[in-house]
């Protein structure tokens, strides 16, 4: 009962601070409303026991995008931009594609119920923590994606200041 | 139907969350927020990620979560950096006023 409350408590935080996310006209309230749906990720993956994706939801995601966001509204000066209309003039046209989208997914979702219940929920009682099982797995079956995306975040920070940088 | 949390409610928050962000991405004007759009629709994967990943008690669910949030850092640092370039040449963060290959 209490997991239930908390899962509706989260998913409001997520979907309302998205909505907020993408209507506010200032960048800065827009990106402090990230911040609240990112909390919400995260309380739905400690919800679902992922203790370590917890932790790196809030120290990477708050702690370091918003953070490059903000630094970057701070940056560039949108005082000029908060002025000018929010959305493109084929608002209505994205806007009915993404219904759309979502009328395909509700339906595929609905069609697929069966699928999510005759799957019976594994009962066996796992050895060891969260972020134990997980280092087990990612260091033995995962260890060449892992060293695959230290070379893709080299490369992203090679790029970043390349493109930063007023003269090369 | 509501209060059994299932898997599927997990799948219904993750595809609402992605709607938002697409909608998002595709409607506003200001290339920041369309960034940000990207986080919240990367997000909604990580949140399908998790919960099947309990549900069949697997680890790669949350696995792959981490490799999402890795390759959504790089792509923020990177799309912040082309941002900051653009902005120096075009004095511009509006998506519709960057149209110099528009014929």
């Amino acid at each position: 009962m209490v997991s239930a409350i908390l899962f509706y408590l989260f998913a409001l935080m997520i979907l309302g601070g998205a909505v907020l996310t993408i209507t506010r006209r200032n960048a800065v309230h827009a990106a402090l409303w990230l911040v609240v749906t990112l909390l919400g990720v995260a309380g739905v993956f400690l919800l679902r026991g992922a203790e370590f994706l917890f932790v790196v939801q809030i120290m990477l995601y708050i702690g370091g995008v918003v953070l490059l966001i903000l630094f970057v509204i701070m940056l560039v000066n949108l005082d000029a931009e908060a002025r000018q209309p929010r959305f493109l003039r084929q608002w209505w046209l994205a806007f009915a594609c993404a219904v759309v989208v979502g009328a395909e997914i509700v339906y595929v979702i609905f069609q697929g119920l069966d699928a999510f219940r005759l799957a019976p929920q594994v009962t066996e009682v796992p050895v060891g923590g969260n972020t134990e099982r997980l280092a087990d797995v990612l260091f033995s079956e995962y260890l060449l994606p892992f060293e695959i995306a230290s070379i893709l975040l080299l490369v992203a920070i090679v790029g970043s200041v390349v493109m930063a940088k007023k003269r090369i | 139907m509501l209060y059994p949390i299932t898997t599927v409610h997990y799948v219904i928050l993750s595809a609402a969350l992605l709607l938002i962000g697409t909608i998002g991405f595709l409607t506003r004007r200001n290339i920041v927020i369309i960034l940000m759009s990207i986080e919240l629709i990367l997000n909604a994967v990580n949140i399908n990620l998790v919960a099947f990943s309990e549900r069949f008690q697997a680890m790669e669910g949350q696995i792959f979560a981490i490799f999402v949030i890795a390759v959504a850092v790089a792509e923020a640092a990177v799309g912040l950096g082309i941002l900051i370039a653009l902005f120096r040449n075009r004095e511009t963060v509006a998506s519709d006023e960057i149209d110099l290959l528009k014929w």
